[in-house]
Formats: C-alpha cells, structure tokens, sequence
C-alpha cells in the first residue's frame, strides 16, 4: 500500500500550499506596492481564531471564512496605519503586528484551546474522476479555496502584468516618486493593497483552521507558515505564477517529514527535514537583507520605504 | 544642423507684443519655514515662446515652478491660464490644464518599458492594457514632435538623454502645451544638450510653451526668448531678446554684485610625483568599474578628472582615499604604497579627502566644529579638545565660515560653510601635512558666492605646493581649474588633455564615450 501513501502525501501537498498561496499572494500584493508587512503570521493566527470562533458559534464556515478575512484586513489597516500614514519603520512595525497577531489570537483562543471545530470543509466531489487512480484525489479531491486560491494566483498575475492598476501598483512599488508626479495617491495605493493583502492572508489562515487543523492549538496550529510565505514570495520573485509551483513544492516538503515515518524511512532524521522550509526562509531573509540581491531577484525597489514627497 | 534649426526657431513667431500669455503668475507669495521662497513674483510665458527662470540654488525657481504645476500651492497671489484664473491643487490638475513638469530627477519606472512610463497615470486608458497598440500610440507622439524613442526599451538600459526624452515624451503624450524642464541640462554631456536644444526647438515651432529654468548663464542666453532673473526669492530683473544678453549682466541680477570665477592655473613648474597609479582595476560583484587606470599628480598641479555621473569617480576617490581595496594595481603617495593599507595609512602618508557627500561621509551632522575637526587631530585615547579650540578658532576666521564659534553644529551651517570647514580640516592636515588633496564635486549645490571661495581655496592650496585631484561632474570647473584634464568613461580613462588648451567639443565627446584617440 506505499503507493497510496504517497498519493495521500501529494494530495496533502496540495492542501497545504492552499494556506501558502493565499498567505503568500497576500504578502505579494502588499510588497508589490511597496509595503513590506513581516507580520503574516500573526495575520494568519488572528485570523485562524476569529474563523474558529465565527464558525463555531454560528455554525456556518463561510460566515467563518468571512470573519476570518475581515480579521485579517483590520490586522493589516494597523499595519497600514502605522507605515503608511504614520511612516513607522516597517520592519519594526511588522514584527510588533507578529506580537500582537500571537498575543490576541492566544487571548480570544483561550477559552477553547484543544477544541475542535463542529463543521469543516469538505472536499468537492467530482464523481468518478475523484476515482481516478493517482491523479484523482490529487487533482479532483481538494476542497473549493483550494481550486479558488489557484484561480486568485492566476488572476494576479493578470492583473498585475495586463492591467492599468496593475502598472499603478507595481509602479507605486518601483518609484512612488514619479506615481506621485502623475497625481495618483501614493497613500491610498499602499493602504489599498496593504488591507487587500491582508484579507488574503486572512483567507488562508481562515481556511488552514476549517480545512486543515479542525483543532485549535495557538502554539501549532500556523506552525511558522506566515514566514514560509514570505520567503516564497521572494523565491516566486513577486511573481504569482511562480508562486503557484513554490507553494506546492513548499506544502510537499512540509509534509515530507509525516511521510517519511509512515513510510518508515528513517536514514533522513525526521527532525531535519522540518526544518527545511525553515532554512528557507532564513535563506531568503537574508537575501532580502542584500540590496544587489534583491534586485537580481527582482523585488520592488521601493520595499519597505516609507514615501515622503520630498520637500526643496 | 544645429544652427540651422537655431535660425529657424529665432523666427518672430510671437511678435506681436500683447498675445495672451499661455501662463501668468501674479504676486506670488510662498513661504517655507524660516525662509520666504517667492516674494510677490510675477511670471508669464507666451505660446511657442521659450522663457527662461534664472536664479541661483535657493534663489526660489524651484518653487516657483512648482507651484506652476500645482504641486505646491501658493500662500498668496494667483495664477492664470490664457488669462483665466485657474486653482492648481495638484500635478494632477496641473495636467488637466496642459502643464507638465520634467523633472530634474526623472520621474521614470526603470524596470518598465518607455511606453509603459508614458502611459503610467493616464485615465482615459482601459482597464486591459494592450501592449503593441499602446507603443503604437506613444511612437506616433514621439514622432509628431521630431523625438525618436524606442518604445519597447526598458528605461533603465537607457542613457540619461535618452531618459529626459522619454519624460519628455510623457509630458505631450499627456496633452501638455506648458512645459517646465527643471535644469534640465545638468545631467547632459554637450552633444546631449544640443539634441535637447532641437527638440525644444521642435515643440516651440508646435506651439508649445516652455519654462526653461537653470543656473548656467551660457545656455541660457543660447535657449531662451526672455529671462527672468530670481534672487532671494525676488524677481530681479526681466531680459528679452535672444543673443543680444550680455552674460555678465545676467550674472549681475543673479548675484546682486560682480562676481569673478577665477581660471588661474599653475603658472610655476611643477614638483615632484605625489599621487602615482599604476594599472588600477575595480571590480565589484563581477562588473568591471574601474579598468587599468595609470596617472600622476605632481606636486602643485591639480589634476581634473571629467565625466558623467556613474563612470566610476566615486570609486575611484574612494580607492585613493584606502576606503576600498583595488582588484588589481597599486598607488603610490609620496613615493609610499598605500594600496590595501587603508584610510589611516593614506592620511599619514599626506591624503587629505573631500568627500562628494559633505554631511554624510566628509563630517559628522549631529557634531559640532570642533569635534569634527578633532576627527582627524591625534588619535590618543584621551581626546584633548582644549588644544584644538584655538586652531578651530582660527579656522573658522581663516576660512571665514558663518558660524557662532567653535561648537557651531555642523549639520546647522549652510552648505556652502559646510563645505568649508571640511575644506579647513583637510588643507590645514590632519596628523601629518596636507600633500595630496582629493576633492569630489566641490561646490555642487553650492550658491556662486561660495563656489568663489571655495575655488579660490583650492587655487591657494595648489599654490602652496599641494597635488590636488579634482573630480567633478561640473565640466565647467574641471575646465576652468585643472592644469590638466583626464576624463573617465566606463571606468577607464579615454582623453588627456592639458587645461589650458582644452576644448569644451573634445572633452565633451569622450564624456560621451566618443573618443577621438582610439583607447576607449
């Protein structure tokens, strides 16, 4: 029965690169317009919780799915606030909504840590083609965010690249400057794309919590996936095509270490290999650090500056 | 080519005395903080007309043109557009009416195409760009006014001429009939200027109004239909009538009082080899910035090196000054090898440097005189600021810096004292006496008034036996000061030319990377 190991390993891929897609697509928008927002993680826990608590007391996961997103945009409005119009330095700004994120989610979560959630997402179900061997459940066994979260990566890209509001906000991210010289608002561009990003990040964190987790634990229900998403934005090179291939590459060396002990191959420590997405992002923080590499990696060049029309 | 297309534009195309003006500005009043920018100035331009804003730096052009375009607006007086009045709240509205401003920084994307710069912020755009048809759009504009662009090109693969085109270009692809280039000669070689001449030409015979404002008294007289001279904020004179402007005259309203730019040059032999190099290369991160580069500086001659920004001046001051490590080759100060031994060791050896960034690498902001004089005194643990105030204090008379006294702030003084006192604690040497001096952009951003001293500082310092190695992307005062001239281009150098019998054309051309020698 190995086979079916893998194939289950696959389809788990898959679903967790739905949490990354949208937490990653949601950091690309806001760093395309120039805002670095390192807090998505907390993002994601906020939002995790809010799902929870929405779904579980109404019942109904699209009210969770909605509570959780609009959870996930008020995070990001802070955010906004405090580098955009308050022209707080972002890195720090980032780092303290990570506090924040942690501390309200462990606050609202409380009083049901260990819980599990009364209704989750269930696959959609394709008749006979879920059937398929192999192909089939990987491809046809996946619930409807995750065949949405593909279709929002595909969109993006159109929008980004083929579009007039594309062009404005990877310009904003670029040079405000000269956005500013043309009398578009540089202000209302970021704060837009930093809420936008934020109801994505929202969305995944939302989704990770019915679909995925079914229980609530603060401290292992994101498990780092706010950071892994950042790092990915930076491997896709703010492209959400690439996005796509990254998350699900991401999502299968998540999983890998479950994979491994079921298969009983133990000449790899499991340990070791949990700790990949993580060096990672540790990679790509630090690539991020560089300003020659970001540019070969193709990061807006305004990122995580805050714009001030200079003054003579 | 270029003179015809002079003649042609010199033609009478708006004669007749009392055409509405296309954009007037009457009384305006601007204040900043501390500092009134524009005292009820009065300004207009005529259709087709070129007319040009003179002033020095802080004279109040800047702002004036700014509030011409609607990005600031004025605290008093009004503006009117074909003798309408008209609010302009933002560059926006400013567009609305048909002015545009071309930068002196260029407002352009790098990482976008031309045509992707051109159309950024349009509103009469679809949602859904199409690529091939919008280039076909913006090449039909470029070409309606003579300016050949490549709409496809990235912008950042563009060369800076290339770039003020293509602002160019945005401002008419945006309906513009008031342009206001903002120096828009400062970052062009000749060659350069003359082609932007043509096309300003171009746009005038189109109807075109334009605001040409700069600080360079040539060019001025050259470009311009009238004048209007600013000083402190105040106009001080109006000038109509191109080539009968006598440039002193002009200078005059811009100063408020004679003004002689020196263009003495060594007249004595010079002395012996204080700065040699030999072979210097550069590479950062696998591109080549510097490339087999050999010269001397003798003792009393002041060598100027010559080009356009980015052709590797910083590197090259900051691997004489031992802030950087050459790939390859050495250099010599006084007959000492200082390659690979660092700033300290150079400074003993006699380097005084001065850097381009005068707050920024040359002092320290948040210090005040003394102490940063103190930064390059004597190095023991136990800083003995009593023995350095009277030096400081006669410093400061010495050099006649504006400033309350020893523990004057630095980032507090003017930049033109600014750049004084680091010209006082370089020439007046640190631990060992000043042999070698290297100055980068010396009075970049400076008001004439200093540009006088400061010149005249380094005559005396040349006089007094020391090398000096000027860098500057100010052709003028490479021309005007050097005994002789190198100029860098693509970190090597192309040209070599003794001062006194350069010319502006040639030096020009191997800014431009046409050099007539064949070494490029």
């Amino acid at each position: 029965m190995n086979e079916n190991i893998w194939v289950l390993a696959s389809a788990d891929s898959v679903a967790i690169a739905t949490t990354l897609i949208l937490a990653a697509l949601g950091a690309l928008f806001t760093e395309r317009s120039g805002v670095l927002n390192l807090g998505i993680e907390g993002i994601l826990l906020t939002a995790a919780i809010s799902s929870f608590l929405a779904a579980d007391t109404s019942g109904s996961i699209w009210l969770g799915l909605l509570i959780g997103s609009l959870a996930g945009a008020l995070l990001a409005c802070i955010h906004a606030l405090l580098t955009v119009v308050l022209r707080a330095n972002q890195i720090v700004a980032g780092l303290a909504l990570v506090i924040f994120g942690t501390g309200l989610a462990n606050f609202l979560g409380k009083p049901v840590e260990g819980k599990t959630v009364t209704t989750i997402i269930h696959p959609l179900s394709f008749g006979p083609l879920s059937d398929i061997p192999l192909i089939g459940p990987i491809i046809f066994g996946q619930d409807i965010i995750t065949y949405a979260s593909i279709a929002i990566a595909i969109l993006s890209s159109l929008y980004l690249f083929r579009s007039r509001p594309g062009l404005e906000l990877r310009a904003t991210g670029d040079d405000p400057a000269t956005v500013d010289a043309q009398g578009l608002s540089v202000a209302s561009i970021r704060i837009r794309y930093t809420l936008f990003g934020g109801l994505l990040v929202g969305l995944g964190g939302s989704w990770l919590m019915l679909a995925q987790s079914a229980a609530w634990h603060q401290a292992s229900t994101t498990n780092g996936i706010g950071w892994i998403a950042l790092a990915l934005v930076v491997f896709a090179g703010w492209r959400p095509i690439r996005l796509i291939f990254g998350a699900v590459l991401f999502g299968f060396t998540l999983q890998l270490p479950f994979t491994l002990q079921a298969e009983q191959i133990t000449f790899i420590p499991s340990a070791l290999m949990q700790m990949l997405p993580y060096l990672a992002t540790l990679v790509a923080l630090i690539a991020l650090s560089r300003p020659s590499m970001r540019n070969k990696l193709g990061a807006p060049q305004a990122l995580g500056t805050p714009f001030v029309r200079d003054e003579r | 080519m270029t003179n015809t297309s002079h003649e042609v534009a010199k033609g009478p195309h708006h004669e007749s005395g009392a055409a509405p003006s296309a954009l007037s500005a009457h009384s305006i009043v601007k204040r900043f903080p501390g500092v009134l920018a524009n005292d009820s100035v009065d300004f207009d331009v005529l259709p087709g007309e070129v007319h040009t804003l003179l002033g020095e730096n802080g004279a109040g052009k800047s702002t004036l043109a700014a509030m011409l375009c609607g990005l600031y607006q004025p605290d008093s007086g009004y503006i009117t557009r074909n003798g309408e009045r008209i609010a302009l709240s933002s560059p926006r509205a400013g567009l609305q009416h048909g002015i545009a401003m071309v930068h002196q920084h260029f407002r352009l994307v790098e990482r976008f195409t031309v045509a992707e710069n051109v159309i950024l912020g349009s509103r009469d755009l679809s949602f859904r760009l199409n690529r091939s048809e919008l280039e076909d759009r913006v090449s039909a504009v470029a070409e309606s006014f003579g300016l050949p662009i490549e709409p496809g090109a990235t912008v950042g693969d563009l060369s800076v001429g290339q770039r003020q085109r293509v602002e160019i270009v945005k401002a008419l692809y945006q309906g513009a009939e008031i342009l206001l280039l903002d120096e828009p000669t400062a970052v062009l070689v000749p060659a350069e200027v003359e082609k932007l001449f043509e096309n300003v030409h171009a746009m005038t015979q189109a109807g075109k109004s334009i605001v040409f404002i700069s600080h360079k008294l040539g060019e001025v007289v050259e470009i311009s239909d009238r004048v209007t001279v600013l000083r402190n904020g105040r106009v001080t004179g109006h000038v109509s009538g191109r080539g009968t402007t006598d440039t002193r005259e002009l200078a005059r309203l811009m100063v408020g009082r004679d003004i002689e730019l020196t263009t003495q040059r060594a007249s004595h032999a010079t002395g012996h080899e204080v700065l040699q190099i030999r072979d210097l290369s550069l590479n950062v991160g696998g591109v080549s910035v510097l490339s087999d580069i050999s010269f001397n500086v003798h003792a009393g001659e002041m060598v100027g090196i010559a080009g356009v920004a980015g052709n590797g001046q910083k590197e090259l001051a900051e691997t004489i000054a031992g802030l950087t490590s050459p790939t390859s080759g050495s250099i010599a100060i006084t007959g000492s090898m200082s390659t690979d031994r660092g700033p300290i060791h150079a400074r003993e050896l006699g380097l005084a440097y001065v850097p381009e960034d005068r707050l920024g690498m040359g002092l320290v902001p948040s210090m005040s005189i003394l102490d940063n004089l103190l930064l390059t005194r004597d190095r023991n643990f136990v800083v003995d600021r009593a023995s350095v105030e009277p030096e400081a204090v006669r410093l400061i008379e010495q050099f006649e810096i504006k400033a309350n006294g020893p523990e004057h702030i630095a980032r507090k003084l003017s930049g033109g004292n600014a750049q004084k006192v680091l010209l006082a604690r370089e020439l007046s040497g640190g631990r060992s006496a000043t042999k070698l001096l290297v100055v980068c952009s010396p009075t970049r951003g400076l008001d004439v008034g200093a540009i006088e001293t400061v010149r005249a500082l380094l005559n005396d310092a040349r006089s007094a036996g020391q090398a000096i190695l000027l860098i500057s992307e100010d052709l003028d005062e490479v021309m005007s000061l050097s005994d002789r001239i190198l100029v860098l281009y693509r970190g090597s150098i192309v040209h070599e030319t003794p001062g006194e019998s350069a010319q502006l054309a040639t030096v020009g051309a191997a800014m431009a990377g046409l050099s007539t020698e064949g070494n490029a």
